[in-house]
Formats: C-alpha cells, sequence, structure tokens
C-alpha cells in the first residue's frame, strides 16, 4: 500500500535518532582534535631524513648522494653537497649535504626518494597537520626542519624500522670485521715484510685509508654505494632484495 | 490564571501605541507588529537551522554541528556572520537588477503570508477577512522570485531548477488550496481568527480540532504533503537538487543574498505550517482543557516546531523524487483525493452528529486512498531485467 514503505523508513530513522542517544557505538565519529584514533602504520606523506644518535645534523645518514634529487619526479628535492666529509654510520668517511630542501608544496608523496635511498636516510613521515601563515616559505622544509631521528622513525613505522635497523647493524657489524680482519692481513704483511723490505713506512698507514676505497665495501650495498660522487650512482639493485614488510 | 501572561503582547502593544500622538497610532502599530513578527521568526528560523541540522546528524548516527558554543548551539551565529561577511559574487552575465531583486521578492511575500496567521489569543498581525485567499494570493508570489533568480543567473542549472521550481510549485498550489477549502466549507469564513474560533471547546477531553475528522485528518495529511512541495523541501527538493543541478536557482547566489533565500524559504516553510495549525491543529487552543493555563502563543510555537521536528524527519527519511514521480504523484493521487475529501466535507456537513458521517468519512477516505495508492505504485510487473547486448 501507498506510504508503507516511508512508515518503515520513518521507524528506521527515529531508531537512528533516538539509539544515537542511548547507544554510544552508535556514533562512530572521532572529534579529531581532541580524540585522535592511532596512525596505521601504513600511513605515509612526505618524506623525512632520519638521524642516529643526539645530534639531528652531524647524525643524518644522508651522503648527498642526490639519487633522490634525480629520480623526483616533480623534482621537489634540493641538495647541495658539502665540501668537506664526515663520518657515516659504518664509520667511513662521506660528504654530508650543505642544503637539503623539499618543497611540500609540490611534493607528491609518492614515496620514489625512499625507494631509491641506499642509506635509509630519508623515509616517510605520518605528520598530516603541516598548514601554516606562509604559503611560500613555511612550505619550503629545510634540513633541519626534515631531520628527525631514528627512534621517531621507530615509533611511526615500527617494523619496517627494525628490518632497517637490523640491516644496519648487519652491514657495520660486517664492515667492522672486514675493517679488522683487513687490518689484521695488513699488519701481518707489514709484519712479514718488516724484516725483507725496506718501503716500512708505507704500510702502517695503510690500514686507515685502504679500507675507505680499496677494501670491498660489505656485501650487498657495495654496488649501490657511491663512495664520492653520486653522479656515478648505480642503479640500487639492493633494493630489489630487500625485505618489504607489510604494513600492519 | 494566565490571562495577564497571554495577553502580555497585546496589551503591551496597546500600551505602547497609546504612548504615541493620535496621527502616528496607525503607523506605529503596524511597526511594531512587522516587528515583532520578524523578530519572532527570523529568531525561529535561526534555531531551526540548528535545530535540523542537529537532527539530521541524529538520523544519520553523527554529532551535527557541536563546536560553536555549548553543545554547538551558537552554530546559527556563526553561520549568520559567515553569510554577511562573504564576498557577493553576481556574474558577470547576470540581469543585475534582476538578481539583487529575487531574494528581496522572496523574503516580503512570505513574511505578509506569515501576518495573517493568528499566533495566539487576539495576535494576529493582519487580521483580514479573507486571511486564508490573502495567504494562498502572496504566497503565490514567491513563485516569481524563483523564477527571477533562476532567469536572471543566466546559468542552464539555475534555468533548470527555476524551471522544476514553476512546474513543481504551480502542480502542487491546486492540491494545496483544495485540501485547505474544506475547513473553508465548514467554518463558511475565510477569516483565519473565525477558522481557529471555531476549532475552539471541547468534547470531554478531545479539543474541537479539525484534526480529528476523517476529512479533517486526510485533509491535514493532503495539506503536509503539498506544503512541503510548495516549500521545495525535501522530498520534494527537485528544484534545487545538489546532487543533480548543484543548488538549482541558488547557484549563483553568495553571501547574504544566499541567507535571505535561505531565511525567505523557511519562513516561508513556518507561513505553511503555520496555516497547516490554524487550519487543522485549532490554531493557539491548547490540545486538552487543563493545558489551557498555558498561554496561547506558547501552544502555537510548540505546535509550530512540532510540525518542523516532523518536517526534519521526513527530510532525513525519504529520498528525493524523480521529476515525473513527483508529476504524477500531484496530479494522478493529490489532486483526486483533495477532490474526494472535499465530497467527504460537503457530505459531512449535510448528514449531521452521527456515527453515519464517521462511517461515511472513514470509508471515503480510505477507500480511495488505496485503490488511488495501488494505481500510482501498484502494477509494477517487472520482470527480470533482460539485457540485449551484454548477454
Amino acid at each position: 500500500m501507498l506510504g508503507e514503505g516511508i512508515l518503515k523508513g520513518m521507524g528506521e530513522t527515529a531508531r537512528n535518532f533516538f539509539g544515537s542517544y542511548v547507544k554510544a557505538d552508535r556514533l562512530t565519529t572521532v572529534q579529531f582534535p581532541e580524540e585522535r584514533l592511532p596512525q596505521k602504520e601504513a600511513a605515509r606523506n612526505f618524506p623525512f631524513l632520519v638521524y642516529d644518535g643526539d645530534t639531528p645534523q652531524a647524525g643524518l645518514r644522508c651522503v648527498a648522494c642526490q639519487i633522490c634529487e634525480k629520480e623526483c619526479p616533480p623534482k621537489c628535492i634540493y641538495i647541495v653537497k658539502s665540501k668537506d666529509k664526515k663520518a657515516d654510520y659504518v664509520g667511513k668517511q662521506q660528504l654530508y649535504p650543505a642544503t637539503f630542501d623539499i618543497d611540500t608544496s609540490v611534493c607528491m608523496s609518492c614515496q620514489i626518494c625512499v625507494e631509491v635511498c641506499p642509506f635509509d636516510a630519508i623515509k616517510m613521515d605520518t605528520e598530516f597537520e603541516l598548514s601554516t601563515h606562509d604559503r611560500f616559505a613555511a612550505l619550503l622544509l629545510k634540513k633541519t626542519d626534515l631531520a628527525k631521528s631514528n627512534e621517531y622513525y621507530r615509533k611511526i613505522h615500527p617494523s619496517e624500522a627494525q628490518e632497517t635497523d637490523e640491516r644496519l647493524a648487519a652491514e657495520k657489524a660486517k664492515f667492522e670485521a672486514k675493517a679488522k680482519a683487513d687490518a689484521e692481513a695488513k699488519a701481518k704483511i707489514a709484519a712479514g715484510a718488516k724484516p725483507a723490505t725496506t718501503p716500512a713506512p708505507q704500510a702502517p698507514a695503510a690500514p686507515a685509508v685502504k679500507p675507505v676505497n680499496g677494501a670491498a665495501p660489505p656485501a650487498d650495498k657495495a654496488a649501490a654505494t657511491p663512495s664520492h660522487n653520486g653522479a656515478t650512482a648505480a642503479e640500487p639493485t639492493t633494493r630489489a632484495t630487500k625485505p618489504v614488510t607489510a604494513p600492519v | 490564571m494566565g490571562n495577564g501572561i497571554d495577553q502580555i503582547f497585546v496589551d503591551g502593544k496597546i500600551w505602547l501605541v497609546s504612548q504615541t500622538p493620535l496621527v502616528a497610532q496607525p503607523i506605529v502599530s503596524a511597526v511594531i507588529s512587522i516587528a515583532a513578527l520578524i523578530g519572532a521568526f527570523a529568531t525561529l528560523f535561526a534555531l531551526t537551522t540548528i535545530l535540523e541540522r542537529k537532527g539530521l546528524g541524529r538520523i544519520q548516527n553523527r554529532y551535527g554541528p557541536n563546536r560553536v558554543g555549548p553543545f554547538g548551539i551558537l552554530q546559527p551565529l556563526a553561520d549568520g556572520l559567515k553569510a554577511m561577511t562573504k564576498e557577493d559574487v553576481v556574474p558577470r552575465a547576470a540581469d543585475h537588477v534582476v538578481h539583487f531583486l529575487a531574494p528581496l521578492i522572496l523574503v516580503v511575500p512570505v513574511f505578509l503570508a506569515l501576518s495573517v496567521i493568528p499566533i495566539g489569543r487576539n495576535m494576529t498581525a493582519l487580521d483580514l477577512d479573507a486571511g486564508i485567499l490573502f495567504f494562498f494570493a502572496v504566497g503565490a508570489a514567491t513563485e516569481l522570485s524563483v523564477f527571477m533568480a533562476g532567469w536572471s543567473s543566466r546559468n542552464k542549472y539555475s534555468l533548470l531548477g527555476a524551471m522544476r521550481a514553476i512546474a513543481q510549485m504551480i502542480s502542487y498550489e491546486v492540491p494545496l488550496i483544495l485540501s485547505s477549502i474544506p475547513v473553508i466549507l465548514i467554518v463558511g469564513s475565510l477569516s483565519a481568527t473565525a477558522i481557529v474560533d471555531a476549532q475552539g471547546g471541547y468534547t470531554g477531553i478531545l479539543p474541537h480540532w479539525f484534526l480529528l475528522t476523517p476529512w479533517g485528518l486526510a485533509g491535514f495529511i493532503l495539506f503536509m504533503i503539498a506544503a512541503t512541495a510548495e516549500s521545495n523541501r525535501s522530498p520534494f527538493d527537485l528544484p534545487e537538487g545538489e546532487s543533480e543541478i548543484i543548488a538549482g536557482y541558488y547557484i549563483e547566489y553568495s553571501g547574504f543574498k544566499f541567507a535571505l533565500f535561505f531565511l525567505g524559504e523557511y519562513i516561508g516553510m513556518f507561513a505553511v505550517s503555520g496555516l497547516a495549525i490554524t487550519l487543522f491543529l485549532g490554531g493557539w487552543h491548547a490540545p486538552f482543557p487543563f493545558l489551557e493555563f498555558i498561554p496561547s502563543y506558547i501552544w502555537f510555537f510548540a505546535k509550530l516546531l512540532g510540525i518542523i521536528a516532523l518536517l526534519i524527519w521526513v527530510r532525513g527519511t525519504v529520498p528525493r523524487l524523480r521529476m515525473d514521480q513527483l508529476m504524477n504523484f500531484a496530479w494522478k493521487f493529490m489532486l483526486p483525493m483533495t477532490l474526494i475529501n472535499l465530497l467527504v466535507a460537503v457530505l459531512w456537513q449535510m448528514m449531521g452528529p452521527g456515527w453515519g458521517r464517521w462511517l461515511m468519512g472513514l470509508a471515503l477516505v480510505i477507500g480511495p486512498y488505496i485503490i488511488l495508492g495501488k494505481a500510482l505504485v501498484g502494477h509494477r510487473n517487472w520482470g527480470k531485467r533482460t539485457y540485449r547486448f551484454a548477454d
């Protein structure tokens, strides 16, 4: 009969109306600024630079290889390499970025910079309240704005960070073992050669320099590690083997 | 006893008018009435917008606005400020004069229509002998405003909305007037005050409202359906149709002109609801004799808020009709039902008191309702859908 469906519908909406005052689980709205849902681990928006230790600029993993700058589709990254070098996480002397800017108004959050980075230096952030009063300068994030600690990374993407940390620790251990072995070998050679040959003064100096340039860097990082210049950067094939952590 | 409180506004106005010189008294009297009317109903408009948004929110299991003030009750203030401070954009190709006049021409007639509604004992701003006729006459002027808005914007969606609005408002004006004729016929007067007076008094505990007769009940329902269509409210909001024609004739209006349109629409809704109260719900009379101590204007506004709540409830429930459904409903259901209802009222009056007229009334209302309803929605022999090319 005409009107039956309307009455039924009116009953349903009346149930909704009164039910929303009685049953709290009917109202699914989250009162945003006061209440927040926990961030999903898969959440990603803008990149940031990871640093180790307590000093943001000294601890930056970035070695200014400029791969991300070249890969970035909208070209929102701007890097100027430093003139001097500092030790990276394994202790090798590396360049560091004198300038590292990301224009968040241009960034399209594609995560390609993260995919290509051979140093695990750039990662995706989950910070989304980025509105500013200045449309220009405030949206161009400087190196100081971008640097965030590894602890922060562990907090926002725990499983991914754990995987990265383990890999980096393994690489560091490997590197140190190799450096030690090399040093021992060198020392042995030096010790063995000392009585026979004269050019002894060169040998003791070698262990300090050789591992950086000469000694094969540990395992799979070798190919992609441009020790002094990113312009010749090889394809970061190592990434293919990196296990992709499934978002929880 | 509430006679003093009941007549407080009337007495206050008489006192205020008596303070002024004799020549100015008619003008002062009119200005006071108009100011009171505009003030009261503009406040009610603000209240209704927040109630509507909260109510619709709750119907959809949301909170609704709850940020401005406690529980969001100051939201209308924020809305009003926003509307007033917004840029007033007028399309370059628009007819500026007509574009400017359209919202004014909507607001003026709806307030005029409101002025003939008795909102309390001795509280009718414009007590005309032909009040109901006046109401429908000025109420029809809103169609002009809608078409002015739609045409002057020089926008295709605007024009489409205006065309729909004209088609709808003219179609539903007929059942709106025809469903109010039985009341005029029974009372024998076009005066709104006389109609309210005719519904005073009680039989036992029940009031003599026309709602409590077969033709009155049917008339009320038909009137409310037509009134919903007249005030372009969901499910008859085709002229606005946000999802199809964006906002219809509103589309090129912004800032305070849009707010005026909104105000006009809501005041129109109050006016037509007020007429429904006057015609069928006993005007400002209390529903039970023991509740008569509550002032008459409170009863009027309580009934008005009740009808508004009903309209909000319907809006939250029923989806928008299609144009052909709208027209079919107007001409194939509403019109015959109102004519039959007129016949019922005539027979009711002729048969005199007794059970016979109740039986006649109920039979003549329910029977055609079922038959016409079947004719409107019944015979749907839709089989399984076949696809000529996809299979």
